[in-house]
């Protein structure tokens, strides 16, 4: 029989490492091909279809920028935490709580107009995010629990809460029993960039927080803080630092992150509160983190590739008539190959077969090595 | 296996080359070991005694050279070629499972699957005929350092080596426990057994060895008598140039001088089964002097250290005091910005990021203390003024580097520890404390640090040293302290110190007496 081994490689190629984001699409590409090809489709046409057509209409690049901005907006959150080794599994849940929070005065208070409205939703929608995010970190400093588990459990009592709420307390009245809150008022709409699509003010905010992420992570204290604990924790103690201090900070900041992301996708694209609102962005943007090498820049294009994924779903769907699980498949595949790119750059494979012990002694020819 | 009557050497070495990337560790090696020696292989850290031993010990593979073993060629290709053709070692890190008897380890790596009381009773039988009595059903966690050494010889013993490789053997031992060992190995010298001794203490090398193999930047300079040699000229061997003495100018006026540093009945219960509970610990660092904390290593050194640096506070706010502050509830920040500052065992992972630069491993002790010179507005680091702090403490201590701001990891473990503790004595701290200040460091940077530590005191700071190098604490202290299963002996002055005292405290003698000696001493400031 033959055993498998990962086995340390004592220096990690730093020309791979960058390009392992590359290899990794190039290979979800191929494997797509592959699917295609045994669902009967024309691999070529399909890969256009699912890849390039989405791209080449003005109104279709404003809703890749629809997409793209809640990704990139959680996932520059995550980086924080990932880089901490905290793992928050759990944003769509925050993206939820956001979103609810956020929703608050437009829904109870429909007549409200001022030009502090939008700003107070979009506050009110990170605090939410935030509160939530800190419920895991509570749990991880007082009981040492697992934040894995309690952050991805807390994201379906988020998402069985916003169904109650549609269902119940905040259903439009007006809204023929339909499971879903009034229309927000103009005043309480993210306005849109352009004339020529869709595209919101979130994608600003998605590419503002990228920036101001990226500044604090590789020129401020705190970023350094990050980083130290991550990498070394006996290391970060000894600097003063605390782990527990950390854990609610990058809990509660990409909490505010994917809040922010939440109530932008509501009061941006959808306009109201109804019992989906995320076609699993907070679980996406794990993908995107670590497809843009945790680094807040590298997230946006991220960001836009994974958006595209979605767009591609619906694509193919019409197009070629195969299911709009498809986005998903491709999301995992990706994730797959960056992983496994991943370790390959830090390890390499050995096989090591169930020979016999090599003879004992073996003379050694002159200048043998 | 074939004994060639006659063959001269049991073991011969003929330019035995090993190179990592573009350095050669081991240069064309020549080495022969005859039957029934003690041979010494001397040489710095990084000279290439480690990749010359694990050639072969078989864990790693030669690029050029051979192995002659009784005169036959031979390929080591893993440890266990090795044991099969009679090669012994007793490495100096033990690989040991703390929640396992001694037999029970023992047991794992024969791995002939004799029953565990057969080999028991062998190892019994075997220990006490070497004179290293041990029990085989102790559990390794409950055993000191030395037993546990007993257990990787015994062990090694146990499969009949012809030749055994101890690595550093009594760096982990007291005097009196190192002379018994000496003891054994004389013993399986006189029944024939050759034996490679890997040391840098160059007394206990002159002592004991017939031959001497000095290795330097992975050649061989010199094969000697070392009884014939002077330390001196031994030393001279193994750095290349001569290494200026340290220096300790008296101290003066030390009765005056104000307690720096106070620890006052300091207890700590046990983190885990396997750590050492600190109890009642007292002692009192003036400004000006240095102070050595003698003892074996596991005897709460790292628990105490972890204590007195603010990593782990204290329940009892007096028990630590620094410039008369009680600092027990303050954690590591706040007493550096008291004055304080500390330089840990483990250089990667504790002193030092492994994967950050050198200039970002300065910020890491002392972005609060000097936040204004390295921080600017709204927490953005200085990157300039890091860059060039970190610059001036490379050029101070002589770090040699490949970068201009290398990684910490690329760094070798000399010159990584001579940063660390230029970062600290580049901040003139009021109270320094150190563990190992010089572990795994070269000889003229050990001097260098050493000396460094001793113009900080003079210059009016308090100088905590723990090591476990008694050589070094001889050599840079104003009186010792020996820590033995966590409780810590009164300070003897180094004029009244003497090694076989401070080694009869190291072994556990007088325990306890501490708190009574410095309660009188207290009593009589008073």
């Amino acid at each position: 029989m033959m055993r498998i081994e990962l086995v340390k490689r004592p220096q990690r190629s730093a020309l791979f490492s960058m390009l392992s984001p590359f290899i990794a699409f190039a290979l979800t590409l191929i494997a797509g091909a592959i699917m295609f090809a045994m669902l009967g489709v024309n691999p070529a046409k399909a890969l256009y279809a699912y890849f390039i057509s989405p791209l080449t209409e003005v109104w279709q690049l404003h809703e890749l920028a629809i997409k793209a901005a809640p990704l990139i907006m959680i996932a520059v959150g995550l980086s924080v935490c990932f880089r901490a080794n905290i793992w928050n599994i759990g944003a769509e849940g925050q993206f939820t709580m956001g979103a609810i929070a956020g929703s608050l005065l437009p829904v109870l208070y429909p007549d409200l107009q001022g030009a502090y409205l939008l700003p107070l939703m979009l506050l009110m929608g990170m605090i939410g995010g935030a509160a939530y995010a800190s419920v895991p970190a509570l749990l991880k400093a007082r009981f040492n629990t697992n934040e894995i588990l309690t952050s991805l459990m807390l994201v379906y009592v988020s998402q069985l809460f916003l169904d109650w709420v549609v269902r119940g307390p905040w259903r439009d009245p007006m809204g023929y029993n339909f499971p879903q809150t009034v229309q927000f008022s103009s005043a309480a709409r993210l306005p849109e960039l352009l004339d020529s699509g869709r595209a919101n003010l979130g994608f600003i905010f998605s590419i503002v927080a990228a920036v101001l992420v990226w500044l604090m992570m590789s020129r401020m204290l705190k970023g350094f803080e990050v980083r130290v604990l991550g990498s070394s924790p006996r290391a970060g103690r000894f600097a003063g630092f605390s782990i527990r201090r950390m854990a609610f900070f990058a809990f509660m900041l990409s909490g505010a992150l994917a809040g922010l992301a939440g109530i932008s996708e509501v009061s941006g694209a959808i306009g109201r509160l109804q019992p989906v609102i995320s076609p699993g962005y907070g679980f996406a943007a794990i993908i995107v983190a670590f497809l843009g090498r945790l680094n807040p820049l590298g997230i946006i294009a991220a960001g836009l590739v994974l958006g595209l994924t979605y767009l591609g779903g619906e694509a193919a769907q019409s197009s070629l008539g195969v299911s709009d699980k498809l986005a998903r498949v491709f999301q995992g595949m990706l994730l797959f190959f960056v992983l496994g790119c991943d370790t390959l750059i830090h390890y390499r494979i050995r096989f090591v077969g169930r020979k016999a012990p090599a003879p004992e002694t073996v003379p050694v020819q002159e200048g043998a090595h | 296996m074939n004994l060639h009557e006659g063959a001269a050497n049991l073991l011969e070495v003929r330019g035995l080359t090993k190179i990592f990337g573009s350095l050669k560790a081991c240069d064309s090696i020549d080495l022969g070991i005859a039957r029934g020696e003690i041979h010494a292989l001397l040489g710095e850290n990084g000279a290439g005694k480690s990749t010359l031993v694990k050639m072969l010990f078989g864990s790693l593979e030669p690029h050029s050279g051979e192995i002659l073993w009784n005169g036959q060629p031979v390929r080591i290709t893993s440890p266990g070629i090795a044991k099969k053709l009679g090669i012994g070692m007793v490495f100096q890190h033990f690989s040991l499972f703390e929640a396992l008897t001694a037999a029970e380890n023992i047991a794992l790596s024969l791995n002939d699957g004799a029953p565990i009381g057969t080999i028991a009773a062998k190892a019994r039988a075997l220990s006490y005929s070497y004179g290293l009595p041990l029990d085989p059903d102790a559990l390794v966690g409950d055993l000191s350092v030395g037993e546990r050494q007993r257990i990787e010889i015994i062990r090694c013993l146990l499969q009949t080596p012809n030749l055994i490789i101890l690595d550093e053997p009594t760096s982990v031992l007291t005097p009196q426990e190192a002379d018994k060992l000496f003891e054994t190995l004389e013993r399986l010298r006189s029944e024939g057994k050759s034996i490679l001794y890997i040391s840098h203490r160059l007394e206990e090398v002159k002592r004991m060895c017939d031959r001497a193999t000095v290795l330097r930047h992975g050649k061989v300079v010199g094969h000697c008598n070392p009884r014939e040699e002077t330390a001196s000229s031994l030393a001279r061997m193994m750095v290349g140039s001569e290494v200026r003495a340290v220096e300790r100018p008296p101290a003066e006026g030390m009765d005056q001088a104000e307690s720096l540093l106070e620890i006052v009945n300091l207890n700590r219960k046990p983190a885990t089964p396997f750590s050492i509970p600190l109890r009642n610990i007292n002692l009192s660092v003036r400004a000006g002097e240095v102070v050595g904390i003698a003892g074996v290593a596991g005897n709460g050194q790292g628990e105490f250290f972890e204590a007195v640096s603010g990593e782990v506070l204290q329940q009892d706010k007096a028990s630590v005091r620094i410039r008369g502050r009680q600092v027990g509830g303050l954690d590591i920040t706040g007493r550096r910005l008291l004055g304080a500052a500390f330089v840990p065992e483990e250089r990667l992972g504790h002193g030092a990021a492994p994967r950050m630069k050198l200039s970002e491993n300065l910020l890491l002790s002392r972005h609060a203390t000097d936040g204004r010179a390295f921080v600017g507005t709204a927490g953005m680091i200085d990157g300039k003024a890091i860059y060039s702090a970190a610059q001036r403490i490379i050029e101070v201590m002589d770090v040699r580097k490949s970068a201009p701001d290398p990684e910490a990891a690329s760094l070798s473990g000399g010159n990584l520890q001579k940063f660390i503790v230029g970062r600290e004595l580049d901040r003139k701290p009021s109270v320094m404390i150190v563990n190992q200040p010089t572990w795994g460091v070269d000889a003229g940077a050990a001097a260098h640090i050493r000396q460094a530590l001793i113009e900080l005191a003079r210059n009016g700071s308090a100088v905590l040293v723990i090591s476990q190098d008694l050589d070094e604490l001889f050599e840079i202290s104003d009186s010792i302290a020996v820590m033995h299963n966590g409780e810590l002996s009164a300070r003897i002055p180094i004029a009244g110190a003497t090694y076989e005292k401070i080694g009869l405290l190291m072994g556990g003698a007088e325990p306890g007496h501490a708190a009574a000696v410095n309660a009188a001493e207290t009593a009589e400031v008073a």
